[in-house]
């Protein structure tokens, strides 16, 4: 426990030294990375000893605070969430500190390094905290520091927007936090969790109102679909190591806490699962065509955040299932598959946030149809993007294919068992399936029409690679993407403590069997795996001894004897996603606006088309729209007269005092 | 990993390009045409295999890793498809999820190699191919769902073992829907009539034959190659369902998985001759069907 106070004071530390160098900005930033990267190594060796040992650290102290205390635990759970928040924190740090060089002439880098450390440091306290208070105070300090992070462009007025939609949407999310501790908190007569997991709420109508209090409160932070408004305006408008962050650990938060909640109230009931399931098949299949009808390369890989909360929600909802139906074996994959895949996401998302901030910044635009040709001009940035986008489509051999095949591993054996669950392991192989297929066509698209043909745009055809502050971590994160999926088994059984002690608070019977199965067929995956990679060596070097002395030649693309063809005549993203944009033209009810040449002298044409949310379009709008209205009829009360404000809290006070004496 | 299954690997290899023989042939006896030789794949291969190599200057090495992963990932698909009866080279629980993302992974890698040429061609097929092989992804699963359902298990080589003359009897209509799920995979996963039409000289109405348009030489030869390899490997699939022999001998489970497979490329051959290929905008209709056949499928199996 020592050991991991010391790396967040680190980075604490590191915040507070770059904000004191703010003058030089070049310092600020070196002392902020150095910080950071201490502290996450010494971190990572903290969690690293609890994984390995499943033992828990504890730290108690008393507090001032009304009903609050610090309680401090490192489990096993709370270190698989740490994992990839110090690897993801140190690697983007040491990023940031080049990516941000340009931007030190017209921006306070002390305050961004600041809010960096701020962030970090209340994550990994959020991840710790065992009273609802300190909990509440942590959660609040991480939401506003994402929230200065997220301005950190604030001369922009997309920034700016993006901010404040953030800001109101984390708020709501904290009030159903609120009420659903203050629920807890009256049944258990304390705030502190442990005494919370003893009220023994399980099976009562209260437990119920406090699922979907939590379903509410963190989905908004994780991302559910239709809690998800704020996250593709915030991804695109923050800084890029500042999106990989958010979308590779800040979400997760909400996912920790949802399956902290659910273990204070132990053995679930069985419609909670389907009920995780269903947003989990929303979030996964919507998330994903959401991001196809994108043509911003931030917005596209923040929707792919949702649709990745949508498989680790998969996997959470198969691991309750598991545990209302009395199915260990299906409990203990669906969890695995999702703590796995957390870890996971937060490694190839991280990576293709960097690598979308590094393209951004060499050809000066997010639009995807004025990339092309990045790979011969930026060979480090484009090669290890293409590990990242196998990797976010599942594919093998890479690490998240395993986290999704032990998704799918508990929904076979619920689907196999006796009493299974049949209708649940139906969705949830059904909607993996399709994000698998729907996943692989979009990163097709983002990759092939980003880094792949001819530049589309002179500053794509003039684009340098990017510093060595910034290949470094993506270099690593890709190795990291290869070799865990390479040592998929040790993973996972560093993964296997915490699933056993969510399992074990959620009611299905303590042992480390349930995950026998599993493990075996993870390690003939990786065999496999390795097969194949044998194989394209084996392939590779008959193809190069065939080719040896023989005519290889160089021509034009094949272009059915057109004379003159030109980069602005290839496929483009939009072209490339249409047919299942419009396919699914119910559910994205995409826009466009198109000028069509006519006539013997045609005007130039032009073809434009937009992508509106649909939980924004929808609900939020509307919804906000009439909030306004309903409460404009309120204005006579603002006025501005300071004597009648006085007033104003003076009958309130008084009201307040006939009440209390009164009852 | 055992002598038997290496076996049928090789025969795979030696005989998987003898099914675009028996196609050509029966679609020229429709045509009532001699048609070309039963071993013209055979000879393609080799040609190709001789040849020098030409290719676009936009390219980079993602187009000539294009056909060696591709090749490589059906491959080690192939090497978890239990053939006649013999256990495949890997199998363990789960298994059939594995082979369903190599096949992607085959797809992804033909998909890049399409789109790193710049050519709009290529986009557009490139374009059709995830489109249509993202709404097979679902049925395929399900339909071997439904067959994990019916034998408790969830290993291909128990999952196909369990399916006997008995369960014909027993489960005949869940079983047909899950075939027919898998035949409509098969014919469009192998770009057949009526999804899409090998022969079709036109680019603009071209899937899979558009994407490979810059490849020449050993490259052409190992997608060729490769393709025939997802033929076998589907089709093995649906002739394991459909023709369970399992007499112990394995010479006559062998005869008979390889002449299931044989008429089963005749069928396509009779399926391209009597009927013309879907316009592109109802094929969704027909991958979603088959999604909801093997569904339905999953749903007879989970009743008994």
């Amino acid at each position: 426990m020592g050991l991991l106070l010391l790396g967040i004071a680190c980075v604490a530390a590191g915040g507070i030294a770059a904000l004191a160098a703010s003058r030089s900005p070049a310092r600020a930033s070196r002392l902020a990375a150095a910080g950071v990267v201490t502290g996450a190594v010494l971190g990572l060796v903290a969690a690293g000893r609890v994984l390995l040992t499943a033992r828990t650290e504890e730290l108690v102290r008393a507090w001032d605070v009304p009903y609050g205390a610090i309680v401090l635990r490192l489990d096993p759970l709370a270190a698989i969430f740490l994992v990839p928040l110090f690897v993801l924190s140190a690697l983007a740090a040491v990023y940031g500190t080049r990516y941000l060089a340009d931007e030190a002439a017209h921006h306070s880098l002390g305050a961004h390094w600041f809010h960096l450390c701020t962030l970090l440091a209340a994550m990994a306290v959020v991840l710790l905290a065992r009273n609802a208070v300190l909990f509440l105070v942590a959660w609040e300090v991480m939401s506003l520091a994402a929230y200065f992070l997220v301005t950190f462009s604030h001369e922009r007025e997309e920034a700016r927007e993006a901010g404040w939609t953030y800001l109101v949407a984390t708020h709501l999310g904290t009030a159903f936090l609120l009420a659903m501790f203050v629920l807890l908190g009256r049944a258990a007569g304390s705030l502190d969790f442990d005494r919370m997991r003893q009220a023994g709420l399980a099976g009562s109508p209260l437990a119920t109102a406090v699922f979907l209090l939590a379903v509410v409160g963190f989905g908004t932070k994780a991302g559910f679909f239709g809690l998800h408004v704020w996250l593709p305006e915030a991804h695109p408008a923050a800084p890029s190591h500042v999106s990989a962050l958010m979308s590779g650990v800040m979400i997760k938060m909400g996912i920790f806490g949802l399956i902290l909640v659910l273990s204070l109230l132990g053995p679930p009931r069985l419609w909670w699962g389907g009920a995780l399931v269903g947003i989990g098949a929303a979030s996964g299949v919507l998330g994903v065509l959401f991001a196809l009808a994108q043509h911003d390369l931030k917005r596209l890989l923040a929707y792919h955040s949702v649709e990745n909360i949508g498989i680790i929600t998969l996997g959470l909802g198969l691991g309750v299932t598991g545990a209302a139906a009395g199915l260990p074996v299906v409990s203990f994959a669906g969890f695995a598959g999702a703590l796995f895949h957390v870890l996971n996401h937060a490694l190839f998302k991280g990576l293709l946030f960097l690598g979308a901030g590094a393209v951004a910044q060499a050809t000066g635009s997010r639009n995807l149809d004025r990339q092309g040709g990045l790979l011969r001009r930026m060979p480090w940035t484009g090669g290890t993007f293409l590990v990242g986008a196998a990797a976010i489509s599942g594919l093998p051999p890479l690490n998240g294919f395993v986290s999704e095949f032990l998704v799918y591993f508990g929904a076979f054996s619920a689907a196999v068992a006796p009493r299974g669950a049949v209708v649940v392991a139906l969705v949830v192989i059904a909607a993996l399936a399709l994000i698998g297929g729907l996943a692989v066509a979009c990163f097709a698209k983002a990759f092939g029409v980003v880094v792949l043909g001819e530049p589309r745009s002179t500053r794509a055809r003039d684009a340098h690679e990017v510093g060595r502050a910034m290949r470094g971590p993506m270099a690593l994160l890709a190795l990291a993407c290869v070799a865990v999926a390479l040592a998929a088994p040790l993973a996972l059984r560093l993964v296997a403590p915490a699933v056993a002690q969510v399992a074990t608070a959620l009611g299905v019977p303590a042992a480390e069997a349930p995950l026998v199965g599993a493990t075996a067929a993870v390690t003939a995956v990786v065999w496999v795996f390795l097969a194949v990679i044998a194989g394209v060596a084996l392939l590779a070097l008959a193809r190069r001894l065939l080719l040896r002395g023989r005519a290889v030649t160089r021509a034009g693309t094949w272009d059915c004897g057109y004379a003159a063809p030109t980069p602005r005549m290839q496929y483009t993203a939009s072209s490339f996603a249409q047919p299942l944009v419009d396919l699914f033209s119910p559910l994205l009810r995409t826009e466009r606006h198109e000028t069509v040449p006519e006539g013997p002298f045609p005007a130039p044409g032009s073809f434009a088309s937009h992508t509106a949310d649909l939980a924004a379009r929808a609900v939020y709008l509307p919804l906000f729209a009439g909030a306004a209205k309903a409460l404009g009829s309120l204005r006579w009360l603002q006025h501005g007269r300071v004597q009648l404000y006085v007033l104003y809290i003076a009958l309130t006070l008084l009201v307040l005092l006939v009440w209390k004496v009164a009852s | 990993m055992t002598g038997a299954a290496l076996a049928r690997l090789g025969a795979a290899l030696l005989l998987a390009p003898l099914l675009y023989g028996v196609i050509a042939r029966t679609k020229a006896f429709f045509a009532g045409r001699t048609g070309a030789p039963l071993l013209q794949r055979y000879f393609d291969l080799a040609k190709l295999l001789r040849k020098g190599a030409v290719y676009s200057e936009t390219t980079t090495w993602v187009f000539r890793a294009g056909p060696v992963v591709s090749l490589a990932a059906v491959l080690g698909a192939l090497a978890l498809l239990p053939m006649a009866g013999a256990p495949a080279v890997f199998g363990f629980a789960g298994d059939f999820v594995l082979l369903a993302y190599l096949l992607g992974l085959a797809r992804f890698a033909t998909v890049l190699a399409a789109l790193d040429t710049g050519s709009a061609f290529e986009g557009m097929g490139a374009s059709r191919e995830v489109q249509f092989s993202a709404l097979a992804e679902p049925a395929l699963l399900l339909a071997l769902v439904a067959l994990a359902r019916n034998a408790h298990e969830l290993s291909l080589g128990s999952i196909l073992g369990a399916v006997s003359g008995e369960t014909w009897r027993h489960d005949a209509a869940a079983l047909t829907l899950v075939t027919a799920a898998l035949f409509v995979v098969f014919l469009a996963e192998n770009s057949r009539v009526p999804v899409d039409d090998p022969t079709t000289h036109l680019e603009l109405t071209m899937i899979h034959e558009v994407m490979v348009l810059d490849s020449s030489g050993p490259d052409l030869a190992l997608v060729e190659l490769g393709a025939a390899l997802k033929m076998w490997l589907l089709g093995g699939l649906v002739v394991s369902i459909v023709v369970p022999v399992r007499s112990g001998n394995p010479w006559i489970d062998l005869g008979a998985f390889v002449a299931g497979l044989l008429a089963l490329a005749a069928l396509v051959g009779v399926v391209e001759s009597t009927m013309a290929r879907l316009r592109l905008l109802r094929v969704p209709a027909l991958l979603v069907s088959a999604g909801v056949l093997a569904a339905l499928g999953l749903a007879l199996m989970a009743e008994w």
